[in-house]
């Protein structure tokens, strides 16, 4: 069963095509990594497939129920507390306010944050913990489809780890499908069923592999084997730590 | 619910507490007055003493009772029609960047036209009246309510929109719920400046156009060369504008600023 279905999307900025008729589909229950080199459109192709950008040529086809998006910024209002921003979907629902702060709290502990964190504000919690309520905010409406840009480049390793394995369990869980926006491969692995590889020169996806592991036993051993495997044997993956910048710009 | 209660109740202590440093200002300013009046005499600067005991005759007597609430309606008026206007416009231009490259010159001439030029332009179009305080309020605080709005609808974060609209919110939703909170943090400082503008350009109205309120009534002490009772009208006016802008604009911003309130550091709260 289809979850969601880009069709043969084509974007530009002033005159650079970054896409160029991108086709792609995510099936129900699936989380589908895109990952390539900085500018080569990954986060772009996301924002429309979410609708968030409109592309010059192509539709996305969303096929699920109810979606929701973890930003690479936490994106959490900073005049509401933690306990109201993770609510703030289901306000935006018409929810009432009562069964609000009951769902909000539910998904707040599925993420280990506690009751005293939801009553502070984001200015007053650790980087960790903001991305923590963001990821919240976007289980709290159980979602069947769930967007990732990049969410957790600006943390650190040990707090990546934690963030990938909340995600990992939510996935289990919940069964969402998604879409996965990162340029690390290693967290692609752990995280994905396949991995899309976009690169630049072709402007669209240069190929995909699907992960040979199990998705929910997945030890560090094997994701670093095939990690090797993949930067070292796979062509596919040879562009994938090319940077210029100066084409981006 | 009340641990809702027992916040709200630690802050109105907070605000309290911080009022020593306010007497403390205070007592500051009446020791300069005094020194003043030592080395001037009671006809230039009366001291504060006999000021306050003038302003304390003046608040015994119906009359001016009914003078200060004349002005302070017109004031008032004039505030939440700038606030209004001010916000919508503002509102409004913030939202499309022609509208504001056209306003900006708009502003400056708006701006460079001196206030007392308004007043006599209001005069003659309103004679001495309502009318007259109303427009010169409105000159004169308009422009910074609406340049405050504009510039914070122009400058918002738009990021936190897009996440809105990730979540399914609708335009309306986003206003609501997004734009209008980021707006707030800019609008009520302007009012709170609006405010104390409403009631000086009132009062320079009335006095001005011989509009019955405080204005005249300050125009006949001085006609009278009461010094005293002169700065006693001063002295109400002052404590007209510190009643409103305690009692009405700075809670409503606190409401909206309990955020920052989280983000200072301990120790200097207020």
């Amino acid at each position: 069963m289809t979850s969601l279905r880009l069709d043969r999307i084509t974007q530009a900025y002033f005159g650079r095509t970054v896409l160029n008729a991108v086709s792609l589909v995510v099936s129900a229950g699936e989380i589908v990594a895109l990952v390539g080199p900085s500018g080569c459109g990954k986060s772009t192709l996301v924002h429309i497939a979410v609708g968030l950008i409109e592309p010059q040529q192509g539709q996305s086809v969303r096929d699920y129920t109810r979606h929701a998006m973890i930003f690479q910024e936490h994106r959490l209002l900073p005049w509401a507390t933690a306990g109201e921003n993770i609510a703030y979907p289901l306000r935006l629902a018409g929810v009432s306010r009562a069964e609000r702060s009951l769902r909000a709290a539910a998904a707040a502990s599925s993420v280990s944050l506690n009751e005293r964190d939801l009553g502070k504000y984001p200015i007053e919690l650790s980087g960790g913990m903001r991305q923590r309520t963001a990821i919240a905010r976007a289980l709290v409406i159980e979602p069947d489809f769930v967007y990732f840009d990049e969410p957790f480049t600006a943390l650190d390793v040990a707090l990546k780890r934690q963030m990938q394995d909340i995600v990992v369990s939510a996935a289990q869980q919940s069964r969402f499908a998604g879409l996965f926006v990162t340029h690390d491969l290693s967290e692609a692995i752990r995280v994905a069923d396949r991995i899309v590889v976009l690169d630049e020169r072709v402007r669209g996806i240069a190929g995909e592999r699907t992960v040979p592991l199990k998705r929910h036993a997945r030890s560090d051993e094997e994701i670093f084997d095939l990690m090797q495997r993949y930067l070292k044997n796979d062509s596919l993956f040879a562009h994938l730590h090319d940077i210029n910048e100066r084409q981006i710009a | 619910m009340t641990t809702a209660f027992l916040d709200r109740l630690a802050r109105l202590g907070r605000f309290f507490w911080s009022g020593w440093v306010g007497l403390a200002g205070i007592s500051l300013f009446f020791a300069v007055w005094q020194y003043g009046h030592e080395a001037y005499g009671d006809f230039i600067l009366p001291s504060p003493i006999a000021t306050l005991i003038a302003t304390w005759h003046l608040l015994h007597s119906a009359d001016t009772w009914r003078l200060v609430a004349a002005t302070s309606e017109r004031a008032f008026q004039g505030f939440i029609l700038t606030a209004l206007i001010g916000g919508l416009v503002g509102l409004a231009v913030g939202y499309s960047f022609a509208a504001m490259r056209l306003a900006r010159p708009l502003l400056t001439i708006i701006l460079g036209v001196p206030p007392i030029a308004w007043i006599v332009l209001a005069m003659i179009w309103f004679g001495s009246g309502r009318g007259t305080v109303l427009t010169t309020i409105l000159v004169a605080a308009f422009p910074l309510v609406f340049a405050n709005v504009a510039e914070a609808v122009a400058t918002r974060d738009r990021s936190l929109e897009d996440m809105a609209r990730a979540f399914g919110a609708g335009p309306m939703q986003r206003i609501w719920t997004i734009v209008m909170r980021q707006v707030a943090g800019h609008y009520f400082p302007s009012l709170a400046i609006a405010l104390g503008t409403s009631f000086k350009v009132a009062v320079m109205a009335e006095l001005l156009a011989n509009i019955e309120g405080i204005g005249l009534a300050l125009a006949m002490s001085r006609a009278n060369l009461d010094v005293a009772q002169s700065i006693a009208w001063v002295v109400l006016i002052v404590a007209a504008i510190i009643i409103v802008e305690y009692g009405l604009v700075h809670p409503v911003r606190a409401e909206f600023e309990r955020w920052r309130e989280a983000a200072r550091p301990w120790g200097i709260k207020r």
